[in-house]
């Protein structure tokens, strides 16, 4: 049960990067793209996708929390750190840098799978051994200065 | 570059939907809805046993464009300009980069900042003012 509704959520949150024109790099590059605010090509939509999502999950959130549990799991699970180390610089830059050449992050790289894309298959394969390169990485002793937990997933 | 319209109504929906899903995500199993650390945990190291709800959830990513398919006959709009090299090389990024900053544009730029996080906040505007700059590098200075 608890699987199918998350299916069921995972389809909802693909709608919605669809239904909201994230799942089309052009959509997003255009949004990134700032330098076509004076050429007439800037694509502003992407600010209204985020103010959508947020103010959505500022009030769900703020509701939902205020249960004594989750329905499916024992306690919830929400970082609770507030401190900025490098890591939540170096990781995101790296992360903007990627976005900004293929107008791909993983939401709607995802969801392009789906389209049958060749493109998607060679995006998500590397994506994922980038995933998989950061988590091995962590536990080298050079980097784990600047890496405070010793998986990054860790927040 | 591919010209694209504005779709202030259409992109507001799409993205109550996505905020939608994060507080079903959040009420059902107690987890962030962010993209990256979901799949990232569909490979080992195992932390728990929450496997096969990632992977439904990522089949239901996966399953959205095909139920557009079959609702409307026609697939949603999409344009991949990228070679493969270029795919190859903002993969890795992408990926590296949102496990290595804890969260991508759905963990840190939709659940943490409707949480008020100040680490999101600070790697939302990190990936945000690099995107821009790759672009602008991209499009302008070449």
């Amino acid at each position: 049960m608890a699987v199918l509704i998350q299916f069921a959520i995972g389809l909802i949150f693909g709608l919605g990067l669809i239904l909201s024109g994230m799942s089309n790099p052009a959509k997003v590059l255009n949004f990134l793209d700032v330098g076509g605010i004076a050429a007439g090509t800037w694509d502003a939509s992407l600010m209204f996708v985020m103010g959508g999502a947020v103010a959505v999950t500022f009030v769900g959130f703020s509701r939902v929390l205020k249960l004594a549990r989750p329905f499916f799991a024992d306690r919830f699970y929400v970082p609770t750190r507030r401190d900025i180390d490098p890591r939540i610089i170096i990781g995101p830059a790296i992360f903007g840098v990627g976005w900004g050449l293929a107008g791909f992050c993983p939401g709607p790289a995802l969801t392009a799978l789906g389209f049958g894309s060749a493109s998607a298959v060679i995006f998500v394969a590397a994506m994922c051994a980038g995933m998989v390169l950061a988590r091995w990485s962590a536990h080298l002793p050079s980097l784990a200065r600047i890496v405070a937990p010793a998986d990054p997933l860790e927040t | 570059m591919t010209a694209t319209s504005f779709t202030p109504v259409a992109s507001l929906a799409g993205g109550a939907l996505i905020g939608f899903a994060a507080v079903l995500l959040m009420w059902a199993t107690g987890r962030i809805a962010g993209v990256s650390g979901i799949a990232a945990r569909l490979f080992p190291p195992y932390e728990d046993r929450e496997l096969a709800g990632r992977v439904a959830f990522v089949a239901g990513l996966i399953a959205a464009p095909l139920l557009v398919r079959l609702a409307t006959g026609s697939w949603p709009a999409q344009v991949i300009e990228a070679g493969t090299a270029v795919l190859v090389v903002a993969g890795l990024l992408v990926g590296f980069g949102s496990v290595w900053g804890s969260g991508c544009t759905s963990g840190h730029g939709v659940c943490g900042l409707s949480r008020l996080s100040a680490r999101s906040l600070v790697a939302t505007a990190t990936f945000m003012a690099t995107g821009i700059a790759t672009v602008f590098v991209l499009r302008h200075w070449s």
